[in-house]
């Protein structure tokens, strides 16, 4: 079947600088003196650190082991010993620090044992938890972890194999494509099987002749109807909902997965790194990046995660003197390293060395003349000087209203617009001031919260009190009462009868959190070292000394104080209390 | 730091200013040709004013100077407002004319990409409202020669009758107003030619090869200029096909005053009107609609620049209720 193209809105076409790099075929890295590998992979992918220093890790071997739902495995690149597990820069243009496990290779590249996964035979679950302890996420530069988006295994009509590559420089998927596109292809099959999905096809842009012959030699090889259709060149047609659109015609609003559309993409690199995972149960320890830009040798390197990148540098040839940053990833959608001994993590694809000749300072910015043409340009069709207008004046609810959280910040804004305005700067300005301010708003709601918690508290410990007295004051009458004459007995007996339900009441909810206390108490210090119940009666003693020993209060409310205020300091609510 | 794009398309206001003033040249040249050089001197006189008060605004409100005028907006802005008025109308008012546009209609309001109102619409507007003679005065084609355009510019006696002609417009308006004619005898008058006023046609033939310029460049889209064109030939057609006695033909229209000068260079500018492709729609037909009206039944023989401001200021609405879908985003508001 020959699919039908579909268009997408606005898109820019700028200079490839492909030729660069597109000839020079996947080398092999040197192994470095150090790794250093983030236990983070993604903000998403997080992952519990399994090693301690000293130890020695055999190449494959899990180092972090997957936490949460959104969690995958990590693994040694390399054999060797685990020097520290220390907090070090992540990749981010934030220079964000992250947990990883700082790896001496031995050179050996002494694997651990492994060997082909039968997902054949085994269950679909099996399957998915095989890949998320391979620790397989996209290799597209998202990293979101494959497991999850292959879903539920119903649902899915096509299967998107993403070989768009269209952010200028980037030649790694090219290559991967020319050389290994029988292994994609078996990687991607197997997706598709996992995924359930009817079709299977390949997007790659129509300037990569080279690997659309090889994928399609690929798939005629298999025989199993796998589409390979050449898409228009045209930035960012390798956007996830560009490329779906593009292929199918679907439109995937922002905040939804294709999964609920019918539709799912998946990274060339990605499908390749499963074929590694499900062939051979090699776990994800390398990946294939561009080396390119200012540099006298452009090339095509697989490198083992955890690279530090200035050691990387080099293969590319001495650096000029020109160069005056490093690029993750692409020109449009990239950002520069904010230090160069940060390492490669699954998303780096590309590092392009960057000159002013290159990537000149923009001509400072001018008023916005409202000609449109960001518009135009806008693939998610929003309008950029309406969100611009609205950032600039911190006017965030319009620029909500005007859908700014559509903006996938593709750069095609900023690219065309002639009064150089950073539209896109002022997006994520716009964005992280709405997230910080979402996130001030919890803070306080949660503040809210346990003040009115603490205030009802409060109050009913006031009722409860009243009450006691109250109750305290009826049986001295009632006493009283038993003396005089018998005759006068009926008419006190009846406000006593009153009171009675209540002061009932009370007694069985006292008696009721006095079990509790009593119920958790030896729990909670029982099987405890000696050490720690040391600590304990030290604690209770220093506690004791301030007047705040449990007991000196009426207890029934240390329970439900407890869970209310996690993460606030005891000591303040007690002390409310 | 710099964030990404790290690339950029080499475009900048000037340049697309500098298109715009390209594209004015083939209108500007039939001008010459067909009616007189004195429209260079008072291209001349507004450039300089325009600079001048542009370089002033923006040192008062502390701007670099040499990056904004180097914009070329302000150019942009005296040359249109000089396409609209007559060529002959005395340096001065010129002079006075540029300065409502930069320094009222532009700077006042917070200068580039900010005032509301079409600057050159602005300074027309209240030109004829302040000297509604001399902006009536305009040369018939190839009657007058350059020495006495030039001093009539510079000031000179004004002898009006002898100098000056209706436009077709006017013309046709008085004569009909009078009651005595039809169209058909009016056209036969020499104020007419071919298809509007005699040898204007020419110049808007000029401007149209000039916007085509603009939209093959893609500094224009075809939103604006076809809405315009499309809705001043619908309604001039309706009623000269219920009363082609009483209106001129579509084609007359389109073809006098500054209809094509407002296709294709007045009612894009892109500051004051609309923005999204509907709202660039029902802006252009709007002001095609009330210029028409105007030329008709109101009290000026043309209409587009009072047409043209009366929906500068329906802007802000027409883009707030024509917002384009977005992405993924399906018919969600009307
Ligand atoms: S491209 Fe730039 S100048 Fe043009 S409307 Fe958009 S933000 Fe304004
Ligand atoms: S960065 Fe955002 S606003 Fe700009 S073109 Fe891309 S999606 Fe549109």
């Amino acid at each position: 079947m020959i699919a039908r193209l579909f268009g997408f809105h606005g898109g820019i076409k700028p200079d490839a600088h492909k030729n660069e790099s597109a000839g020079s075929p996947i080398r092999p890295a040197p192994i470095p003196s150090r790794l250093v590998v983030p236990l983070r992979q993604s903000t998403r992918a997080t992952s519990e650190c399994l090693v301690v220093p000293g130890q020695k890790v055999l190449k494959g071997e899990r180092i972090g082991a997957p936490e949460g739902v959104l969690g995958t495995a990590v693994h040694a690149p390399t054999s060797g010993t685990v020097l520290e597990v220390v907090e070090h820069h992540m990749p981010h243009p934030s220079g964000l620090d992250t947990l990883s496990v700082v790896i001496e290779p031995d050179g050996e590249e002494r694997w651990i044992e492994h060997g082909p996964f039968d997902w054949k035979e085994r269950s679909r679950d099996e399957a998915l938890a095989h890949l998320r302890d391979c620790g397989i996420v996209g290799l597209g530069g998202a990293t979101f972890p494959s497991h999850i988006k292959l879903g539920t295994g119903t649902g899915i009509e096509v299967l998107i194999l993403n070989g768009a590559e269209c952010e200028p420089w980037i030649t790694c998927d090219d290559r991967l494509m020319r050389e290994r596109a029988a292994d994609i292809l078996t990687g991607a099959q197997i997706l598709r099987e996992l995924i359930g999905a009817p079709r299977l096809v390949v997007g790659i842009e129509d300037n990569k002749p080279e690997a659309i012959a090889a994928m399609r030699t690929a798939a005629e090889a298999m025989g199993t109807g796998i589409e390979v259709v050449p898409i228009p060149a045209l930035y960012p047609a390798g956007g996830e909902k560009q490329l779906i659109r593009v292929l199918t015609g679907i439109e995937i609003p922002y905040g939804r997965l294709g999964g609920e559309f019918g539709v799912q993409c998946f990274n060339v690199g990605t499908a390749h790194a499963v074929y590694r995972a499900m062939s051979f149960g090699e776990p994800l320890v390398s990946r294939v990046l561009t080396l390119t830009g200012n540099v006298d040798q452009p090339g095509n390197y697989e490198v083992l995660i955890g690279t530090p990148i200035e050691d990387l540098l080099p293969l590319a040839g001495p650096r000029r003197a020109d160069t005056d940053r490093i690029i993750m990833g692409g020109p449009m959608m990239g950002f520069a390293l904010p230090a160069l001994d940060v390492p490669v993590v699954k998303a780096t694809n590309c590092l392009i060395s960057a000159s002013q000749k290159l990537f000149p300072t923009p001509p400072p910015e001018q008023a916005c003349i409202r000609c449109g043409a960001c518009a135009r340009a806008c693939p998610a069709e929003l309008q950029p000087f309406e969100l611009y207008w609205h950032s600039r004046a911190k006017n965030f609810g319009k620029a909500q209203e005007y859908n700014l959280f559509d903006c996938i910040e593709c750069g095609c804004c900023a690219y065309v617009c002639p009064s150089h305005i950073p539209l896109v700067d002022y997006f994520r300005f716009s964005k992280s001031e709405i997230w910080s301010r979402e996130r001030e708003k919890n803070a306080a709601d949660q503040a809210r919260e346990r003040f009115e918690f603490r205030n009802w508290r409060q109050e009913r410990e006031k009722e409860e009190k009243a009450a006691k007295l109250a109750a305290k004051a009826a049986e001295t009458r009632a006493k009283l009462a038993e003396q005089p004459a018998a005759g006068e007995g009926a008419a006190a007996a009846a406000p006593a009868a009153e009171e009675d339900p209540k002061k009932a009441l009370i007694a069985a909810a006292l008696a009721r959190a006095k079990a509790q206390k009593a119920a958790s108490e030896p729990k909670n210090t029982d099987g405890l070292s000696a050490e720690t119940q040391a600590e304990i009666a030290e604690i209770d003693r220093r506690r004791q000394a301030l007047g705040l020993a449990e007991g000196a209060e009426p207890a029934p409310d240390a329970a439900p104080a407890a869970p209310a205020a996690p993460d606030d300091k005891p000591a303040a609510s007690t002390r409310d209390a | 730091m710099i964030h990404s794009p790290y690339i950029r398309k080499p475009a900048s206001v000037q340049q697309v200013m500098f298109t715009v003033l390209l594209a004015l040249v083939p209108g500007i040249a039939a001008y010459v040709w067909q009616v007189g050089a004195g429209i260079l001197v008072n291209l001349a006189i507004a450039t300089t004013v325009a600079l001048a008060a542009e370089a002033l605004m923006l040192r008062l409100r502390k701007r670099p100077v040499m990056l904004s005028l180097g914009d070329l907006s302000a150019v942009v802005t005296a040359w249109l407002v000089v396409l609209c008025f007559p060529t002959i109308v005395p340096w001065w008012v010129t002079t006075l004319a540029v300065l409502v546009a930069i320094v009222g209609a532009k700077h006042l309001y917070g200068g580039l990409g900010q005032n509301p109102f079409n600057p050159a619409m602005v300074a027309y507007c209240t030109m004829i409202v302040a000297y509604p003679a001399l902006m009536s005065q305009w040369p018939p084609a190839g009657q007058l020669d350059f020495a006495t355009q030039l001093d009539l510019i510079l000031g000179g006696a004004r002898n009006l009758d002898a100098i000056t002609g209706a436009t077709a417009l006017d013309a046709l308006r008085t004569g009909l107003r009078v009651g005595e004619a039809d169209v058909a005898t009016l056209l036969q008058q020499k104020a007419f030619g071919a298809l509007g006023g005699r040898g204007w046609e020419w110049v808007a033939g000029g401007y149209l090869v000039g916007g085509l310029f603009l939209l093959a460049r893609g500094v224009i889209t075809w939103h604006m200029p076809t809405a315009f064109i499309v809705a001043l030939a619908t309604i001039a057609g309706l009623f000269w096909l219920v009363h082609p006695e009483q209106f001129a033909s579509p084609l007359f229209h389109l073809a006098s005053g500054g209809a094509m000068l407002a296709a294709f260079f007045i009612v894009t500018d892109p500051i004051s009107g609309a923005t999204t492709p509907r709202g660039k729609l029902l802006f252009a037909a709007g002001v095609a609609i009330i210029a028409y009206l105007i030329r008709n039944f109101g009290a000026y023989p043309e209409g587009i620049a009072f047409a043209v401001l009366l929906m500068n200021m329906c802007v802000p609405l027409i883009d707030m209720k024509t917002q384009p879908r977005v992405f993924g985003h399906r018919e969600e508001k009307p």
